[in-house]
């Protein structure tokens, strides 16, 4: 179970969102949304423990995030923005990379994973003469691949078609029926069972608010 | 262990006491340093050898002491900041690097006026001026990285761990200049050896020592309030704090 | 674990091989300013002998500055320096691995073209021992030093300028020792001193600089 207690997060001396509460439990896939410019990239940062909060704290399974990370980043596979594809390397190069940084004891075909995701000959391609959908996809193989139970995802959807689009949305069902949880941003509108989906909205502080509560 | 220190990790806490502070220290500042010019250049005797320019040295020798003085507060403060993860710590750092690299450079400065009736040339590659020429290149390095970052609490925590780096690293720097040339007079004042200077010189020395340092303090904590006001723009207590100064 | 340091180091010197011209460039650049110095004080056999120690390293330093900015910047831009903080090993231990290909990408050219600049420079063969000797204790030393200032640097806009005014008093020592090795060999004197003191801090900065390295990249990076 993923908790977030009260986070509160300060960028460029501007306040983006301040006491917010979340908890993900095992099964759900919460969509965060909210206008442009609201703090959602910054709150998965927070989750993930690349930023630091200004107040509040996450954890994982009841134990701070940030006093073992070694534990926490074994459950965790984050997408971000850009997603870590090498252009130099083919896209089963970058496949094989993150195969063996995340997952070193997955046994399959990498190739046939690739097939999965509509990368049919062109394993052997530099990523860089792909398009932007096909890069996308190259970073999305991981989640084929991935034994993590939290799948913490930033816009996975961009410049993914609408087949792809199906095809990632029945994986993210499998993956809650597995007890897996998601978190995910995206502005279009999601096909999925409502009984394990939920969304959370952020909306934008007024302009001159002010932070309330005990920082530093 | 460390709870007592708590309360001042709030900033609003450290801003008042820093206000409470900055009085005394400028008190004991102007005193001192009365005193201590006074003394030097008027009354101590003249040197047998250099006459009256060694009455630079009571300029000299503090800022030089305080330019390392300085620079070692602010590694006490990173570690603090890096370690407990206290923004406060990272602000101090950011507060004395100016002042630290305006001592270095009056140390400097006061070096070279020194060193033209000395030596006959306003610069010589000796050891310890060079020294203190590389530690005024890391405070301009560790100030240009402050200032780069736009968000400053990361810009505080990145010049947190370039102090730590350089704090590292000069010792190594020193010894190795210090090897490379071994040209200047053997230190005025040091722990171990007896001074080698006399007591009607070394007592306005010693007071000016102490006005150096009440003022490095006092310039520091009024930095550091102003950092703080800054970086807690956002926060309710600055905003009634300016209302009610309006 | 040592996978994972594996192929990282792997994966750093494909990418590298796929745009070979990165690699040669700041080996040009080294010869290039290295051809300077004649250029500027004179061909005198003499003169190049007395000031090649300064020649040398000023040029190892100025080139290895060059081609730093690159150990980050790709990573920080592409999202790959976010999933290596996020893998579940130590993140000293990966940069140690991209500090390793750094220096075998820059370092080591430099060392193996060296005997090119011995000849350039009218060197003779004890001076030349010295020369590579330095080059290949205190290379380390720039990378590892250099990688910390990259490290701090990597999410400014303009970080490249700040990253030589913070990173080249840091090599001070390093270029202290060294032309001090190579000086004393051409006095035909022992230089086993300044070599083990430069010995020393190479070790210094292998074990000291990841850490530096990680906490630098995670302010970086947030």
């Amino acid at each position: 179970m993923l908790e977030a207690k009260s986070l509160s997060c300060v960028r460029e001396d501007r306040l983006l969102f301040e006491d917010l509460n979340l908890t993900v439990a095992p099964g759900q896939i919460i969509q965060v949304e909210g206008p442009n410019g609201v703090g959602k990239t910054s709150l998965f940062r927070l989750l993930v423990g690349l930023m630091s909060p200004y107040h509040g704290q996450v954890f994982w399974q009841g134990q701070a995030i940030l006093d073992d990370r070694e534990r926490f980043q074994r459950a965790l596979l984050y997408l971000g923005h850009h997603s870590g594809v090498k252009p130099e390397l083919s896209a089963l190069e970058n496949v094989y990379f993150y195969q063996q940084m995340f997952e070193p004891d997955f046994q399959g075909d990498l190739y046939a994973i690739l097939a999965q995701v509509g990368l049919v000959g062109l394993e052997d391609i530099p990523a860089a003469q792909l398009s932007a959908g096909q890069q996308r996809r190259v970073a999305l193989a991981r989640l084929w691949i991935s034994t993590a139970t939290l799948w913490i995802l930033d816009e996975p959807f961009t410049a993914i078609d609408k087949n792809g689009v199906k095809v990632l949305e029945q994986l993210f069902v499998e993956h809650a029926k597995r007890g897996g949880m998601i978190l995910l941003t995206t502005h279009q509108d999601l096909a999925l069972p409502s009984d394990a989906f939920s969304k959370l909205t952020m909306v934008k502080p007024e302009l001159d608010r002010m932070y309330s509560g005990d920082g530093l | 262990m460390w709870k007592w220190l708590h309360p001042y990790a709030k900033a609003q806490t450290s801003y008042e006491l820093a206000g409470k502070l900055v009085p005394w220290f400028v008190a004991v500042c102007s005193i001192s340093f009365v005193v201590g010019l006074v003394w030097g250049l008027a009354f101590a005797p003249a040197d047998y050898q250099q006459g009256d320019s060694f009455r630079i040295i009571y300029i000299h020798v503090p800022s030089a002491i305080m330019s390392m003085g300085a620079y070692t507060s602010m590694a006490i403060a990173a570690f603090i900041g890096l370690v407990w993860q206290i923004r406060l710590a990272d602000m101090a750092v950011a507060a004395m690097a100016p002042v630290g690299a305006v001592f270095t450079f009056i140390a400097l400065f006061t070096g070279a006026a020194w060193g033209k009736p000395m030596w006959g040339a306003w610069w010589v590659w000796d050891a310890r001026l060079t020294s203190e020429l590389i530690l005024l290149f890391l405070y301009l390095g560790v100030i240009a990285l402050y200032n780069a970052f736009s968000d400053k609490v990361l810009a505080g925590r990145a010049a947190g761990i370039l102090t730590l780096v350089g704090v590292v690293n000069i010792p190594i720097i020193h010894y190795s200049v210090e090897w490379w040339n071994t040209l200047h007079q053997g230190a005025t004042i040091t722990k171990f050896a007896k001074p080698s200077i006399d007591s009607s010189m070394l007592w306005p020395l010693l007071i000016m020592l102490l006005a150096f340092k009440a003022f490095f303090g006092a310039l520091m904590l009024m930095r550091f309030r102003n950092e703080i006001l800054q970086r807690e723009c956002h926060r309710p207590w600055v905003k009634a704090l300016v209302m009610q100064e309006k | 674990m040592s996978n994972a340091f594996y192929q990282v180091l792997r994966r750093e010197l494909l990418t590298a091989f796929r745009r070979i011209a990165d690699v040669f460039n700041p080996l040009w650049f080294f010869i290039i300013v290295i051809t300077l110095f004649p250029l500027g004080v004179g061909p005198e056999p003499q003169l190049l002998m007395r000031i090649a120690p300064g020649i040398i390293w000023v040029a190892a330093l100025l080139s290895s500055l060059l081609s730093l900015e690159r150990l980050f910047k790709d990573d920080f831009s592409d999202g790959g320096l976010e999933q290596l903080m996020l893998s579940p090993y130590p993140l000293p231990l990966l940069v140690t691995a991209k500090m390793i290909a750094h220096w075998l990408l820059t370092g080591l050219p430099i060392i193996l073209i060296s005997p090119l600049i011995a000849v350039l420079l009218s060197l003779d063969l004890t001076t030349y021992w010295a020369v590579l000797l330095t080059l290949l204790i205190g290379t380390p030393v720039l990378s590892f030093i250099g990688a910390i200032g990259v490290a701090l640097t990597v999410g400014l806009r303009k970080g490249g300028i700040i990253l030589s005014l913070i990173m080249l008093p840091l090599c001070i020592p390093v270029l202290i020792f060294s032309t001090m090795a190579i000086d004393a060999a051409s006095f035909n004197q022992s230089f086993v001193g300044p070599l083990a003191i430069l010995g020393a801090m190479s070790i210094a900065s292998i074990t000291l600089a990841p850490f530096a390295v990680a906490a630098a990249l995670r302010v970086s990076v947030s």
